[in-house]
């Protein structure tokens, strides 16, 4: 048989051994929280990622990742900057068009005029393929109908006309 | 005879669809006037010397008083002599006339008569601050929004532009780079302000 202050013992080091462990899952809980809230410093290659969808009014036809200006060293800190702050890149580039306009995009928008952008070279592209298509099957027709006429027997209208002209001719000699 | 000759020796001919002809011509126009609207569309934005000046609306950046800025209508400044100035923190021709600008400022600012607005192009918010304070400007100032503001004075907008605008709303100077002293704005906007 046990005495008693064994057994507070054993009851006092199982308390304390459960305080621990709860004491280290809330402290690890604690550190998880922390570290998600803190995004880490986004790097040159997530920034670029979107910077090279936009491009600097000032410095046109310049993707913004590849712009040398001042101008666009803002803007690529900027985007660090939301991004840091969770932004996804959807928002980021709404927050350019909302502040410098459309024409900041790499891409147009799909809305209004700017849809001949998107329709015209297909159409286009389809429109030629249908004159090649055309051409080629008169050109493979003229030469099908000049063979058949090297081997036909048959005078042909112009042979006719020909023979009519150079007799005519030979009465008048 | 002769004609049917000719048939017999001329390839058979297959003509496109009219419908497909007509479709293709007005394919073709209507491509010509969406080129021609858009051609309209940016000498539109050119204002010239002597053109009554489109309305627009300029926010300015918020502040203590106006937590989400002020709206500032050039319509609404009529009768004054309107001052405006396009630039940007990363330019540093405007970095030279801001000093400038602010003191021609401050020596009309009193008599209620010229008005002043800063257009911050294409700029990022914090260094377009940092400016505003390093330089102690007074008069509003915001950002263009969109670029419409800019679009509205020149397609090809560079900083600093300053665009100088007479009481009836007509565009009577405008000045490409930076201003070299006070005296050179001043010399603008006098005479503007004798004209009643």
């Amino acid at each position: 048989m046990e005495s008693f202050p064994k057994k507070v013992s054993r009851v006092t080091y199982r308390v304390s051994r459960f305080t621990f462990y709860v004491l280290f899952l809330l402290l690890a809980l604690a550190s998880a929280k922390t570290a998600s809230a803190q995004q880490p410093t986004p790097s040159d290659d997530e920034v670029n990622a979107i910077a090279r969808q936009l491009y600097c009014p000032v410095c046109e036809n310049t993707p913004l990742d590849v712009c040398p200006t001042q101008a666009c060293a803002q803007w690529r800190d900027l985007i660090r900057q939301m991004l840091a702050e969770g932004k996804s890149a959807d928002e980021i580039k709404q927050y350019f068009v909302e502040n410098y306009g459309a024409r900041v995009l790499s891409e147009p928008p799909r809305t209004g005029l700017n849809w001949l952008v998107y329709i015209l070279p297909p159409v286009a592209f389809l429109a030629g393929a249908y004159i090649l298509y055309r051409a080629f099957r008169s050109w493979r027709a003229l030469g099908k109908q000049a063979s058949a006429q090297e081997g036909s027997e048959v005078p042909l209208a112009g042979d006719e006309y020909v023979a009519r002209l150079e007799e005519e001719l030979r009465k008048r000699e | 005879m002769s004609e049917n000759v000719n048939n017999a020796t001329k390839p058979p001919k297959r003509s496109v669809p009219l419908w497909v002809q007509i479709l293709v011509w007005v394919g073709l126009l209507g491509l010509l006037a969406v080129l021609a609207l858009a051609l309209k569309r940016s000498q539109q934005g050119v204002v010239k010397v002597g053109d009554t000046v489109k309305d627009f609306t300029l926010t300015t950046f918020s502040d203590d008083q106006h937590p989400n800025g002020q709206q500032i209508r050039l319509s609404d400044l009529r009768g004054k002599v309107v001052l405006i100035n396009f630039w940007a923190s990363w330019c540093k021709p405007c970095e030279q006339e801001a000093p400038d600008l602010e003191a021609a400022w401050r020596s009309y600012e009193s008599g209620g008569e010229v008005a002043f607005l800063g257009v911050d192009y294409v700029d990022t918010e914090p260094e377009a601050r940092s400016y505003i304070a390093k330089f102690d400007i007074t008069y509003p100032n915001g950002p263009d929004l969109g670029t419409r503001i800019s679009q509205a004075f020149n397609r090809q907008m560079g900083v600093p532009e300053t665009y100088i605008i007479d009481r009836q709303g007509r565009l009577r100077y405008i000045q490409i780079g930076p201003f070299q002293s006070v005296a050179e704005i001043q010399v603008i906007i006098d005479p503007l302000l004798a004209d009643k």
